[in-house]
């Protein structure tokens, strides 16, 4: 075969999994030296066409070449053999141990001494800082990698894939939770590899990032390549209505909840025992309110929130429900007070992953099946289930199917569902859309200005600006712990609040 | 439609392999010698099964939960020594209590039954309150709960001699039957019989038996729901206890004896009946159906195999393959597809 334009080539790949063609013909052509963006909604395929190349899955059918070579690999290791390299989403390293032990893992520098193989641990050092310093990287390979940040963890990531000579690099998520400096960072070193004449295939849910550091975009959509483009070419607005399948006129649906005066929330002086986390917020909400919380990362919004609902402790500040002072000390007691917490991390704190549909929904409330028997009315816990799944919209074969088995946008609308279920008045929803894919996060707005008209009162973390002032009728924001001040919906900007969010920080 | 009958096949072997396992295992030894395909092997592997059933069903709630408990086997030696101690015919001539008068049959039962509850509720709240891990923790009480025990049975008179002479009416619950002849039913194959359905509709049928699955898919999660986890720990330890006080009562009147060493290890098997039969030891995953079935094909190797004269060292490789492929399968089962 002639040389290639293209690095890498993905051709007609498919692949099954048991009721799913999670991909139909698939191709991907990767040029060297370029970042191309792979974008779908969650559940398009990227995941799975990236497990192919990377050698987690086995593809049905299709061919991969790699400079032009036929590309058949069983195992994720042979694959970074061949310069392929997988920044993940959830980092896989061993925390407790160093830089340089996880940089060379399976492949350390040794010596002998006699009849022994030793690993040689001053070479391994030499290599690592050179590595280091030709990407501008300043980590010392000693450093115990649970002791480093998110941010230097992904650069450590980068660093292993440049030590394989790769050719492309995919980079999954790789943003997601890094501050606005770290990812500047991030774009130099990829700007960088660029340079070296190495690929990087980019998975992204953040469309304005892709349009900033991308040359070449491809779109999935429901397991079929939708097609490819030059950045250039696109903007915010095309690509999403690429990725859902129809145009999109409003990202927000039309907001119909009316807020009433009537305050149902009060809070006065909340101060958390660690003196780093919030201090002194006071706030009211109102019934039919939504209140956007916004702010950097570190800005304490999540502890705030979870102290109102009894996870965290409180040293000071006093909580009001309907004008009632009360004391919150468990989840027990807020659910009791008609209270309900979608929490930020899914995974760990939300879903139970090796149940089912039906058990993940009617378990907050279980206490409300209890016959005078003392046994559960099943019937009614099946229905109450269904209905829910009905009425959300939740895409799942049925109640017996594992919440594991399903997207990031239903099982998040699954544990909207178990709230829904308690019938609370007030929604505590920490970063409710984060991960979930563009269609399912206007489906989850439709259901949070649904509850608002409803009356019930909702309190909303978000990072994301444009959602933060499409869905708020009022932001707070906070800063380091404290509160910076309200925005009300009609003076809401992405500056004013940024200007908020940063106002205490020292520069 | 071969093709996709082929997928359903493996489903269908794949969620039921643990009965397969049990029906060719059968199977094998009726080939080989077919009697023991009549009644009283079958009774009698029941038999053998009953109370290590009980000790399996209260150690299933708590593997359930992603713990474990290794105090099992003591707390059965406890409570058959207490309960043989004070069950002695007053004809016998080395009594545990020389003045004690005839009790009545369900009071010192009780308070076997009580002071295991009482170990297990400590269990809970070493585990629940003071964070410590189950293994730990249980392996604590394993070791105290057998002090305590031997205490107790080195006291004057007895000074460490078997206890034996239990009344007639004790040694009747453990050796009696309903019926007569081969086709009677032993009172504690029903009573494992009676407990085995109790802890099913505990598990599948009451809030309780719901919060204990979910504590062990997710513990943060069901912190977060608004479970007590606490309190439910509490209880599942507690109701394990309970659970291992009864089988040593019964012990106790089906061997018409005991003496500190009893119940020695029977946490092992108990835990072993659950991962052969498909509880996860990572927590929240598990069912009724599949312990009873672990139960069951242990007793049946040691019982059929006796049965067709193989070599008991041979049973134990056996067993401990068994153990092993059996996890190393259900993990499988479990894996995460995407």
């Amino acid at each position: 075969m002639a040389q290639s334009e293209f690095v890498l080539e993905m051709l007609n790949i498919s692949k099954e999994f048991p009721g799913v063609k999670a991909l139909d013909q698939v191709s991907l052509r990767v040029r060297p030296g370029t970042v191309h963006a792979l974008l779908g909604e969650n559940g398009a395929g990227k995941s799975t066409l990236m497990k192919c190349l990377f050698g987690l899955y086995k593809e049905d059918a299709g061919e991969i070449y790699l400079d032009g070579q036929k590309f058949a690999i069983q195992s994720a290791r042979e694959a970074m053999d061949k310069g392929i390299s997988m920044i993940h989403q959830e980092l896989h390293v061993n925390t407790h141990r160093n830089v340089m032990e996880n940089i060379w893992l399976g492949r350390f520098p040794k010596r002998r001494l006699g009849p022994v193989k030793l690993v040689d641990e001053r070479t391994m050092y030499q290599r690592t800082k050179e590595l280091f310093d030709s990407l501008n990287m300043d980590i010392d390979p000693w450093t115990k990698v649970g002791d480093m940040s998110v941010s230097e963890r992904q650069l450590m990531e980068i660093a292993r894939a440049v030590s394989y000579h790769s050719k492309v690099i995919i980079m999954d998520e790789p943003t997601s939770s890094l501050t606005e400096n770290e990812v500047a960072q991030l774009f130099h070193i990829i700007r960088d590899l660029k340079q070296r004449n190495v690929a990087i295939i980019y998975i992204s849910h953040k469309i304005e990032e892709i349009l900033r550091i991308s040359d070449e975009v491809s779109i999935l959509r429901d397991g079929k390549n939708v097609g490819t483009w030059k950045a250039e070419e696109l903007t915010e607005d095309a690509i999403i209505s690429h990725m859902v399948g129809r145009d999109l006129v409003d990202r927000f649906p039309p907001r119909e909840n009316k807020p009433s005066d009537e305050v149902v929330l009060r809070v006065e002086g909340l101060t958390s025992p660690i003196p780093t986390s919030f201090r002194e917020v006071s706030f009211e909400l109102r019934q039919g309110e939504i209140l956007g919380i916004g702010g950097l990362v570190g800005a304490q919004r999540t502890e705030l929130i979870e102290a109102l609902f009894g996870l965290r402790r409180v040293a000071k500040g006093k909580v009001y429900l309907k004008g009632q002072e009360v004391k919150i000390d468990s989840p027990i007691t807020a659910k009791k007070l008609g209270m309900a917490l979608l929490t930020e991390e899914r995974r760990s704190t939300g879903i139970f992953p090796v149940l089912d549909v039906l058990e993940n929904i009617a378990i907050a409330n279980i206490h409300d099946y209890v016959k005078p028997n003392r046994l559960l009315d099943d019937k009614a816990r099946k229905e109450d289930a269904a209905d829910s799944v009905e009425r959300l919209q939740v895409r799942t074969p049925g109640l017996k199917t594992l919440i594991q088995d399903l997207s990031g946008g239903n099982q998040q609308k699954v544990l909207l569902g178990r709230w829904l279920l308690t019938e609370p008045d007030i929604f505590l929803l920490d970063e409710p859309t984060r991960g979930i894919d563009v269609g399912a996060k206007y489906e989850f707005y439709t259901i949070m200005m649904e509850l608002a008209k409803q009356g019930k009162s909702i309190i909303f973390i978000s990072s994301e600006m444009p959602e933060l002032i499409g869905m708020s009728d009022r932001i707070m924001v906070m800063c380091e712990g404290r509160l910076a001040g309200f925005v009300s919906r009609e003076e809401a900007t992405q500056e004013r609040i940024m200007r908020l969010a940063t106002q205490f920080m020292s520069a | 439609m071969k093709q996709i009958s082929v997928p359903r096949v493996k489903d269908f072997v794949r969620m039921n392999a643990i009965f397969l396992v049990l029906l060719i295992l059968v199977a094998s030894i009726a080939i080989i010698d077919p009697r023991f395909l009549s009644i009283r092997p079958l009774r009698d592997i029941l038999l053998q099964s009953a109370t290590r059933a009980i000790i399996a069903l209260g150690i299933f709630f708590i593997i359930l939960t992603g713990g474990v408990d290794l105090s099992a086997g003591r707390m059965v030696g406890l409570a058959a020594v207490i309960s043989a101690s004070m069950l002695q015919s007053e004809t016998y001539l080395r009594r545990f209590y020389p003045d004690l008068p005839q009790l009545p049959l369900w009071l010192p039962i009780l308070i076997a039954i009580t002071i295991c509850f009482i170990a297990g509720i400590a269990n809970g709240v070493i585990v629940a309150r003071f964070g410590v891990p189950p293994f730990i923790a249980t392996l604590g009480m394993q070791v105290a709960i057998y002090g305590i025990n031997s205490i107790y049975f080195d006291l004057p008179p007895n000074n460490s001699q078997p206890i034996g002479g239990l009344s007639r009416a004790f040694t009747n619950l453990g050796t009696g039957t309903i019926g007569e002849g081969v086709y009677s039913l032993p009172y504690i194959v029903i009573i494992a019989a009676v407990v085995a359905v109790f802890a099913w509709i505990i598990a599948n049928k009451t809030e309780f038996g719901k919060n204990v699955y979910a504590i062990g898919g997710n513990v943060e999660a069901a912190r977060v729901s608004g479970v007590n986890i606490q309190k439910n720990l509490i209880i599942i330890y507690a109701m394990a206890g309970a659970l291992y006080g009864l089988a040593g009562v019964l012990e106790a009147a089906r061997t018409g004896g005991a003496t500190n060493n009893y119940g020695t290890m029977y946490e092992l098997d108990a835990i072993a009946a659950c991962v052969v039969g498909g509880v996860s030891a990572t927590g929240g995953i598990g069912k009724i159906s599949g312990v009873l079935a672990g139960v069951l094909i242990f007793s049946v190797i040691n019982y059929g195999l006796t049965f067709i004269n193989v070599n008991p060292y041979w049973q134990l490789i056996l067993k401990g393959l068994i153990i092993v492929s059996a996890v190393a399968f259900d993990i499988r089962k479990y894996r995460r597809r995407n």
